[in-house]
């Protein structure tokens, strides 16, 4: 599904991924961890195609396509989600307004006729319940006024809502108490499919025990340095990146 | 040697209304035109604003009369009767004032002027060679059932159109007017609008004002309001098209517990300049006001906002709220924004804000990663920032009308 070849990026001239290699099949989910810095949150903007980055060498395949060619609105449109980790408020755009038109973008591209409105409200309902997220909310402002919480709940809603082939969680655990945290875990494990994989990102071992990973992988100076199990997780949680970064420094040496 | 005589804007304009000296004119005006000079961007209230190129055209009177088809220019479902003045001249054939209950017009009205500070040159001229005269009374304890719709077309090139509008509204009478700037071709024209309100106490008075010219004309609003005690005055500014426009509003109260509110949007685009000069004179106290102007200015367009306002010693209890925000579209448009807050006396409450900016560019990303193309994604937040002042439009007709015009220029999504 995505294939990433030595993959490097930089932003403002500072390389942040220095030849990342990820594959990534269908069904599959996989966790990224690493210490602050290492290039995590870049990863997943590259791949959603924010356009600060500039991709410097190497290849991402997705779907058998070159990923990187396609603008971020393509990418969408052809399957990837990125869950952000600091969704945008957006005053004066309406949450409802702003969801029928992204899946009427893509259920164009599929193809697809457009939803009724009745349809669409029904889906609404449907989703929303999936992460408990309050039908008042999705009224509103896309993300305005929202918590911390409710506006990870909505970034769940959306991807249920739009239906991806692979989504990328950037963080999603980050400033989620654990109730919020249970939730969001839910909603995501309900959208697990043998189609449908995920890229999820995070600091903490805590939401791996909601979203069990199938490949655990630690990013380190822009490059992934070491795959595992869900028993990596555990391990390093247990002892720090530490013994990575000594492990790291002594095959570079 | 021969001396070279340089023959200026202002001679030009001095000398069209020498020529027409029996046009209908304000006696004052005339007599302090020639002391004014051409505004210019020396003087601090046109230091944004070039008027030069006004002076380079040889604008004349209308020359013959058109009948222009004015079906297009109606608000679709709108219930209004209308007032049609083409190229400066009050058509009564155009019209249709028929059963206008509560509203009577007069077209020979004169005007006292004794009392009257001309500002600038534009304002004298406005009155000193009047092109049609038009004197509007709401009877008092009266609510209008129709809109009166006031529909301001040019057609003939060069036309210089100074219609000169007083309107009086009775105490306790409550109407809502619309006015429309519009034209039929590409020439090029001047319309120099005069507009004087009278709000008496307890009345209540709307005003939608749709602008939407092209970009060979000159539009020059000079709008004077004055609210009596309990009255209110609400006034939409829409600026959808136009060359050169300029709008001078003065609102000022009389009485106690007067409100008004001021709210425009404008969206200049290519060369268009836009300037909305406003003062809210707060001489009386427990009197608000609210004014909200945004703008979306685009490609080589230049905007301007000046907001006065100005709190009286013994205007207490006052509050006077002002916001302004723009957003620029594209690098090479540019807006002088400037709120001028006076305030003498103690006891009020005022705030202003003014912003510029550009569109929220993780906004924009946010809205592609979930597969809104680039045009959608931005039409979208173009939406949601002036949506709040259509909101502010309260008849329906009226604001889809406007809608319906910015969705053609590509502003807002359908």
């Amino acid at each position: 599904m995505l294939t990433i070849k030595n993959l490097e990026a930089s932003i403002e001239g500072k390389q942040i991924l220095k030849g990342l290699n990820l594959e990534i099949k269908p069904g599959e989910v996989h966790a990224i961890m690493g210490p602050n810095g290492s290039g995590k949150s870049t990863l997943a903007s590259v791949l959603a195609g924010r356009e600060d980055y500039e991709v410097t060498g190497g290849s991402v395949t997705f779907n058998d396509q070159d990923l990187l060619e396609m603008p971020a609105e393509e990418r969408a449109r052809e399957g990837l989600f990125l869950a952000f980790q600091y969704p945008v408020e957006i005053p004066g755009v309406s949450n409802m307004n702003f969801l029928k038109a992204a899946v009427g973008e893509i259920r164009k591209h599929k193809g697809l006729e457009p939803l009724s409105a009745k349809d669409f409200l029904k889906l609404v309902k449907e989703k929303s319940a999936l992460v408990e997220l309050d039908g008042q909310l999705a009224n509103r402002a896309v993300n305005e006024g929202f918590s911390g919480g409710e506006k990870k709940r909505n970034e769940i809603f959306q991807m249920a809502m739009l239906e991806p082939s692979l989504a990328i969680l950037d963080e999603t655990d980050s400033g989620l108490d654990i109730d919020a945290l249970r939730i969001v875990s839910e909603g995501v494990n309900a959208l697990r499919s043998p189609e449908r994989s995920f890229v999820v990102i995070t600091h903490y071992q805590r939401l791996l025990d909601y979203i069990v990973p199938d490949f655990v992988h630690v990013l380190y100076k822009g490059k992934i340095v070491k795959s595992g199990t869900k028993e990596l997780a555990l391990e390093l949680e247990e002892r720090g990146y530490d013994w990575i970064k000594e492990e790291t420094a002594q095959a570079g040496a | 040697m021969e001396a070279t005589v340089t023959i200026t804007a202002k001679d030009k304009f001095l000398a069209l209304v020498e020529q027409h000296e029996k046009l209908p004119h304000v006696v004052g005006a005339r007599k302090v035109l020639s002391q004014l000079d051409m505004p210019n961007t020396r003087m601090e209230d046109w230091r944004y604003t070039r008027t030069g190129k006004i002076g380079t055209e040889d604008w004349k009177m209308a020359t013959s009369k058109t009948n222009p088809d004015i079906s297009s220019f109606l608000i679709p479902g709108l219930e209004a009767k209308h007032l049609v003045i083409v190229d400066g001249q009050y058509r009564e054939d155009l019209s249709e004032l028929k059963n206008l209950v509560g509203i009577s017009i007069e077209t020979t009205t004169l005007v006292n002027d004794e009392q009257h500070q001309y500002q600038h040159f534009f304002e004298a001229l406005g009155a000193a060679l009047i092109t049609t005269r038009i004197q509007v009374d709401i009877a008092p304890h009266v609510e209008i059932k129709d809109k009166l719709h006031i529909i301001h077309v040019t057609t003939e090139h060069q036309v210089l159109s100074q219609p000169y509008i007083t309107i009086d509204a009775g105490k306790s009478s409550k109407a809502h007017f619309v006015e429309s700037f519009v034209s039929i071709g590409e020439h090029h024209a001047f319309t120099n609008r005069t507009l004087r309100i009278q709000v008496a106490e307890n009345a209540s008075f709307t005003l939608d004002k749709i602008q939407s010219e092209t970009d060979a004309h000159y539009l020059m609003n000079e709008d004077r309001i004055h609210v009596a005690g309990d009255g209110r005055f609400t006034i939409n500014t829409l600026t959808i098209d136009g060359g050169w426009v300029r709008n001078n509003l003065h609102i000022s109260f009389g009485g106690q517990n007067a409100e008004a509110n001021l709210h425009g949007i404008y969206l200049p685009r290519k060369k268009q300049h836009i300037d909305n000069h406003t003062l809210v004179d707060h001489r009386v106290p427990h009197c608000n006001s609210n004014e909200l102007y945004k703008g979306l200015l685009n490609d080589h367009a230049t905007g301007v906002f000046n907001g006065k306002v100005y709190v009286q010693p013994n205007a207490q209890k006052t509050n006077a709220f002002q916001s302004n925000a723009n957003i620029l579209l594209s690098d090479d448009a540019q807006m002088n924004t400037k709120p001028e807050l006076e305030i003498y006396a103690d006891d009020v409450k005022c705030s202003h804000g003014t912003t510029t900016g550009q569109l929220d560019e993780d906004a924009l990303f946010y809205l592609k990663a979930r597969g809104l193309g680039e045009e959608s994604a931005r039409r979208l937040l173009t939406s949601a920032f002036i949506n709040d002042v259509l909101d502010k439009v309260e008849n329906d007709n009226i604001r889809n009308y406007v809608v319906s015009q910015l969705i053609t220029r590509e502003l807002l999504i359908a």
